[in-house]
C-alpha cells in the first residue's frame, strides 16, 4: 500500500496534532532566528566597520538579545495624548503578524511517512502559495502607514507616507518579477516549485538541481532588490530613515511595542530570504545531486540559504548608504519595472518556441 | 557603476575578517595617553613643603575659576599654599594654570579616570594634589 497523504479526512486527531507541532516548530524557529539576527547584525556591521559589536553580554554578546528584550519589556510603554489610540495599539500587531504567517507556506523538506501517512514538512501547502505571500507582504504596509497616522506626529506621518509610495512602486516590480517563474513552473504551490527545481539542470547537467536562479538570473536580482525596499532595509530604509525622519513610522512607539516594530523587521528579512531561497535557490533541496550533500536534511540546506541571504542583507547595509527619496521612485518605476516585464516578455517568447 | 559597487562590497567584507577592529576594550585594556596629555593637576612638591609659592597667578588665569588659594607665612619667612584647592567639577582642562605657573609647581597628569559619587569627592585639596 502506497502511504497517503495525511489529512483532515483520514486521521484528524493525528492531522491537528501534527499541524500544532509543526506550527510550533516553525514560529520557534522563526523568533530564535530573529533574536538572533539581531545579534548577528550588531556583530557583522561591527566588524566590517572595524568595530567589535556587542562584548559584555555573555561570551562576545551572545546573551544581548536576551538583555534587549528584558530591557525593552520594562520600559515605561508611552501612549501620545495627541495619538489615536486603537489604531496606534493595532499598528505594530498588524505589521508583525503578516511577517508571520508567511512563513507557513515555506516548504522546510521532503514528505515523511509515519504510520502510513506521507506527512509533508510544510505547514499548508497552498495551490496559490506565492499570491498567498505576495498578499500578506502588501498587507504589512497597513502596519506602517497605520503606525504613521495613529501616532499624529509629522515624523511618523511622513515614514506611513514614504512607506505606502515605496511598496507600491516596488511591489509591482517584485510580482512581475516572480511571474517569470510562474512561466517555468506553470504552478503557484511552492512545494511544486521546489520539487521541479531537483530536477536536471535544463534536462542535461545530471549533478547540478535546476535551480531558477540559473535560468533566471535577471529576475533573481530584481527580487532581491525589490525584496529590500519592501521590507525597508538599508539602502532603501526611506520610511525609517534616521538621519531625517528621526525613526521614521516608530518615533512614537516605545517599549514592547518598539519591540514588535523590530522583531517584524527581522522576520520580514527572514520571508523574503525563505521566499528568494525557495523561489530561485530550489528551497530545501540540496546544491549538488551528490549522495552525501542529498544525505543532508533539508531545513539545513533551507536555513543555510536562509542565513547566506540574510548575511548578504547586513553586508549591504554595511556598505551602502541610502538612496534619495526621488532616486528610489526613478529606480523603481524606470529601470526596475521596465527590466521585469522585458524578463516576462523574453521568457515568454522563449517558453513559446521551446 | 557594477564595478562601484563590487569595491565597496569588497572593502567591507575585508574588514569583516579578523584582525581588523580597532576597537579597544576599555576597561580591560587602557590606552596610555601622551605625554602632553591634560588630566589631572598633580602640585609638584620640593624638598620638605610643596613649590608653590601662592603667587595668585593661577586663580587669576582659571577661566572656570576652579582654583582656591589662601597663601601664609611659614617659619622660615616663605609664603606657601594654606588652602589650595581645584573644583574637579568646574575645571576644563585647559591647562592654563601650568602655563602661568612661575615656579613650575603645578602640572598635569596622565589620569582621567575622574568619575566619582559624592559632590565631595571632586573637591582636590592640597593634600591630594601633593600625591
Amino acid at each position: 500500500m502506497t502511504p497517503e497523504m495525511l489529512s483532515l479526512s483520514n486521521s484528524p486527531g493525528l492531522f491537528v496534532g501534527i499541524m500544532l507541532v509543526k506550527i510550533l516548530v516553525v514560529f520557534g524557529v522563526t523568533m530564535l532566528i530573529v533574536a538572533y539576527a539581531t545579534w548577528c547584525e550588531r556583530k557583522v556591521i561591527g566588524h566590517m566597520q572595524t568595530r567589535l559589536g556587542p562584548m559584555r553580554t555573555g561570551w562576545h554578546g551572545l546573551l544581548q538579545p536576551i538583555a534587549d528584550g528584558i530591557k525593552l519589556f520594562f520600559k515605561e510603554d508611552l501612549i501620545p495624548s495627541e495619538s489615536t489610540k486603537v489604531p496606534f495599539l493595532l499598528a505594530p500587531m498588524m505589521i508583525l503578524v503578516p511577517a508571520l504567517i508567511t512563513v507557513a507556506v515555506i516548504p522546510f523538506g521532503p514528505d515523511i511517512s509515519v504510520g502510513g501517512f506521507l506527512i509533508p514538512q510544510q505547514i499548508t501547502d497552498l495551490n496559490i502559495g506565492v499570491l498567498y505571500i505576495l498578499a500578506f507582504a502588501g498587507l504589512g504596509i497597513y502596519g506602517i502607514v497605520l503606525a504613521g497616522w495613529a501616532s499624529n506626529s509629522k515624523y511618523s506621518l511622513l515614514g506611513g507616507v514614504r512607506a505606502s509610495a515605496q511598496m507600491i512602486s516596488y511591489e509591482l516590480a517584485a510580482g512581475v518579477s516572480i511571474i517569470a517563474i510562474f512561466m517555468l513552473s506553470e504552478t503557484l504551490s511552492l512545494r511544486e516549485i521546489v520539487f521541479l527545481q531537483q530536477q536536471d539542470l535544463w534536462g542535461v547537467c545530471s549533478f547540478v538541481p535546476n535551480w531558477y536562479v540559473f535560468t533566471q538570473p535577471l529576475a533573481f536580482c530584481l527580487f532581491i532588490i525589490t525584496g529590500l525596499a519592501e521590507i525597508n532595509r538599508t539602502p532603501f530604509d526611506m520610511p525609517e530613515a534616521e538621519s531625517e525622519l528621526v525613526s521614521g513610522f516608530c518615533t512614537e512607539y516605545s517599549s514592547m511595542k518598539y519591540a514588535l516594530f523590530f522583531m517584524a523587521e527581522y522576520a520580514n528579512m527572514i520571508v523574503i530570504a525563505a521566499i528568494a531561497a525557495t523561489l530561485f535557490l530550489g528551497g530545501w533541496s540540496a546544491p549538488l545531486n551528490i549522495g552525501i550533500f542529498t544525505m543532508i536534511p533539508g531545513f539545513v540546506w533551507l536555513l543555510l540559504k536562509i542565513f547566506s541571504m540574510m548575511f548578504f542583507f547586513m553586508w549591504l547595509r554595511a556598505t551602502f548608504p541610502r538612496v534619495r527619496y526621488d532616486q528610489l521612485m526613478r529606480l523603481g518605476w524606470k529601470v526596475l519595472l521596465p527590466l521585469a516585464l522585458a524578463n516576462v516578455v523574453i521568457t515568454g517568447l522563449v517558453v513559446v518556441i521551446f | 557603476m557594477f564595478k562601484e559597487f563590487a569595491k565597496g562590497l569588497s572593502i567591507t567584507f575585508k574588514h569583516l575578517l579578523p584582525g581588523h577592529s580597532t576597537t579597544v576594550q576599555y576597561p580591560t585594556v587602557k590606552l596610555k595617553p601622551s605625554d602632553r596629555f591634560r588630566g589631572l593637576h598633580r602640585l609638584v612638591p620640593s624638598q620638605d613643603r610643596e613649590k608653590c609659592v601662592a603667587c595668585y597667578l593661577c586663580p587669576t588665569v582659571c577661566p572656570a575659576k576652579c582654583i582656591t588659594v589662601e597663601s601664609a607665612e611659614n617659619e622660615k619667612g616663605e609664603k606657601y599654599p594654606k588652602v589650595y584647592t581645584i573644583d574637579m567639577l568646574r575645571c576644563i582642562f585647559c591647562g592654563y594654570c601650568v602655563e602661568a605657573c612661575p615656579v613650575e609647581a603645578i602640572e598635569m597628569t596622565g589620569a582621567y579616570e575622574l568619575a566619582n559619587y559624592e559632590r565631595e569627592d571632586f573637591q582636590f585639596t592640597k593634600e591630594r594634589l601633593l600625591k
